[in-house]
Formats: C-alpha cells, sequence, structure tokens
C-alpha cells in the first residue's frame, strides 16, 4: 500500500530548473525566517501560551496565515495564474491515512515539548540558539527512523 | 521610525498574512508547494538512504526545499542579530508563575534559557525535552504526512480535509503534552 504523496517530483513530472534559479528559494527562506522569529512564533513561550489557552497571538497568525492561503490558492486556481516562468500551478490532493492521527498527536507532543515545528527548529539555531542543532538532528533521527519502521506502522 | 516599527515584535496580524503569502510565493516562484518537514527527509535521502524505500528518490529534484530551509536559517540571523528586539520577551503572567515552580525564571531569550542548553541535554530533563522532543516532531511530522505548514496552511489553504484532521492531531497532541506530561517533566 502506498501513502507516500509527499514527494511532489514523484507525483507530478517537475521541470528542471537551472541550479542558480535556486537562489529564488534561499531568498524566500530568508523572508520566512525572518518572519517567523520577529512574529515569536519560534518561541518557546508562545507555544506553551497556545496550548494553555493564555494567548491569541499563536491563532491569530496561523489562523490569519490559513485565510490569506486559501484566498490565495483560489485566486491562482480561479485566474488560472502561472508561475514566473509561464508553468502551469498544480495541486496535489492528499488522501486520509491513519497516520495523519498517530502522527499527527506524536508530532503534537513534540511540538509542545521543544516549542518548534521543523520551521522554527532552522529559525532558531540561525539566531543564535545552538543547542537547536541537537533538536533539528534528533528530528533528522526520527525522521529516518519512521522511514525505516513505515512498512510494521498502521496506515 | 521604520526600524524601530521592524525591531519590536510583530503583530499577529502582520505576522499571519505574511506567513499565508509564502503559499503563493512558492507556487509562483516554481509551483513548489509549502511545506518545511519534507527537508528532513530529504537529508535523510541525500546521507543515509540505506537502500530504505521510502529514502530511494531522487533528492537533488526537491533540492529547493534544502535551500529554503537555509534561507529560514539565514532570515533568523538576519532577525536576531540586525533587528534585534532590546526587550525582553513578554509572557503571560501564570506561565512565568506556572514556570518559577519550576526554576525556570530567566525569560531574556526568545527560549528559555535555562531549560534549552549545552549543559541541560545531560540532564534528564534537558534530554527529554530536546532529544526525545526533538525525535517526535521528526518521526510524527514524517508519519502525519506534513507539519504546521505543509498540512495546516498549505493543505488547508488547499481545502485537504486531511490536513484538517492532521491539524486538529498536532493541537490535541499539544494540549495533552502542554497540560497533562510537560508539568512532569518540567519537575525533573
Amino acid at each position: 500500500m502506498n501513502t507516500d504523496f509527499e514527494v511532489q517530483s514523484l507525483d507530478t513530472p517537475v521541470k528542471q530548473e537551472p541550479g542558480w534559479y535556486q537562489l529564488k528559494y534561499l531568498v524566500a527562506g530568508v523572508f520566512f525566517g525572518i518572519i517567523l522569529v520577529k512574529s515569536q512564533v519560534v518561541s518557546w513561550y508562545r507555544i506553551q501560551e497556545m496550548f494553555r489557552l493564555q494567548s491569541f497571538h499563536m491563532y491569530g497568525v496561523i489562523g490569519s496565515a490559513v485565510v490569506t492561503g486559501m484566498i490565495s490558492v483560489f485566486l491562482i486556481k480561479r485566474l488560472k495564474i502561472r508561475t514566473i516562468h509561464g508553468e502551469p500551478v498544480t495541486f496535489t490532493n492528499k488522501t486520509f491515512n491513519k497516520g495523519q492521527v498517530f502522527g499527527g498527536l506524536l508530532f503534537g507532543f513534540g511540538w509542545a515539548m521543544t516549542g518548534a515545528c521543523p520551521g522554527p527548529l532552522f529559525a532558531q539555531i540561525g539566531a543564535g540558539f545552538t543547542v537547536t542543532v541537537v533538536t533539528l538532528f534528533s528530528a533528522i533521527v526520527g525522521t529516518w527512523v519512521y522511514g525505516a519502521v513505515r512498512e510494521r506502522l498502521p496506515h | 521610525m521604520l526600524m524601530n516599527a521592524l525591531s519590536a515584535p510583530w503583530p499577529w496580524y502582520v505576522a499571519g498574512p505574511l506567513i499565508g503569502l509564502t503559499v503563493p510565493l512558492l507556487l509562483l516562484l516554481g509551483n513548489r508547494h509549502f511545506g518545511i518537514s519534507s527537508s528532513l527527509r530529504h537529508i535523510c535521502a541525500a546521507c543515509l538512504p540505506a537502500k530504505i524505500p521510502f529514502f530511494s528518490y531522487n533528492w537533488k529534484k526537491e533540492s529547493w526545499n534544502l535551500f529554503f530551509v537555509a534561507g529560514i536559517l539565514l532570515g533568523g540571523t538576519i532577525a536576531a542579530f540586525h533587528l534585534t528586539d532590546p526587550l525582553p520577551v513578554v509572557i503571560h503572567p501564570q506561565l512565568a508563575a506556572e514556570l518559577q515552580g519550576y526554576g525556570v525564571t530567566d525569560h531574556h531569550a526568545l527560549l528559555p534559557v535555562q531549560l534549552f542548553n549545552w549543559q541541560a541535554l545531560l540532564t534528564i530533563r534537558g534530554f527529554i525535552l530536546m532529544v526525545v522532543g526533538g525525535f517526535l516532531v521528526g518521526f510524527g511530522t514524517r508519519y502525519a504526512g506534513g507539519c504546521t505548514s505543509g498540512h495546516a496552511i498549505m493543505g488547508l489553504s488547499n481545502l485537504q480535509w486531511p490536513s484538517l484532521v492532521a491539524t486538529c492531531c498536532f493541537m490535541a497532541g499539544g494540549f495533552i503534552m502542554a497540560n497533562l506530561i510537560l508539568p512532569f517533566i518540567l519537575h525533573l
């Protein structure tokens, strides 16, 4: 049973881009990283307040991000907007499997412990919290172990 | 004036829409789907695929993702060292009181430095928070097929109901951990 719908280049043919094009994504990442730190989304405290219902901040950030993303995707689909290189924009549907429940809960545990989801892990390291390198390494190990045992897990 | 506004913590109604705009930004830059935890998988595929089918794909075709996370790291540096907020982090008094009970009183940084530092790694509490917590982040996101970015933001933006299930489970897991389990860990 294949539940692997995550590698975009396996699902849809992705045109090979020249190497220096990757700099686009580096710049996009820089902007994203600045937003994550300046909005304190990378803060362990903000995550604790979210899960203790002590602050609206994270709900406001995620909620308004989702609404902005929804409107954007709707407009891209409706107006058939293409990429800056004139390629069509494609979407893949996600299929339900039990991993979204079990894995989701496990990630939720880790999120509340480390106070970081994967994006903030990178941003924290950049912001000078060097010990987060260990957390990130551990997350990579966790990903690897999942890959090694996934056939035996309920999906 | 502008620098002052940029250095102070950004309110949710500025940061949220900007984060949301990352979705169309990546789509229009090259039809890329916003998602960060995949980078961890690509790192596995690049460094130690070990003939595991899950890591046997051409990660180089997904290398944009690695450039994106490298950018996030760099952005974190710029934000922390060039747009530095001079004031300590403001935290909810109830949270401060709870943390005081665990001996965590230093709130000058974005992370409680008394919990997250290199020496703390050698304590049971620090080991559980960083090493076990990190493992759960990596294992859980891949098992769920995405994290806050891929499911909660990209998936919901594309109206994918499995992403809604995943997002609800992220939140449920977080509530259970923060309120029921974390107090015991922090007491260690």
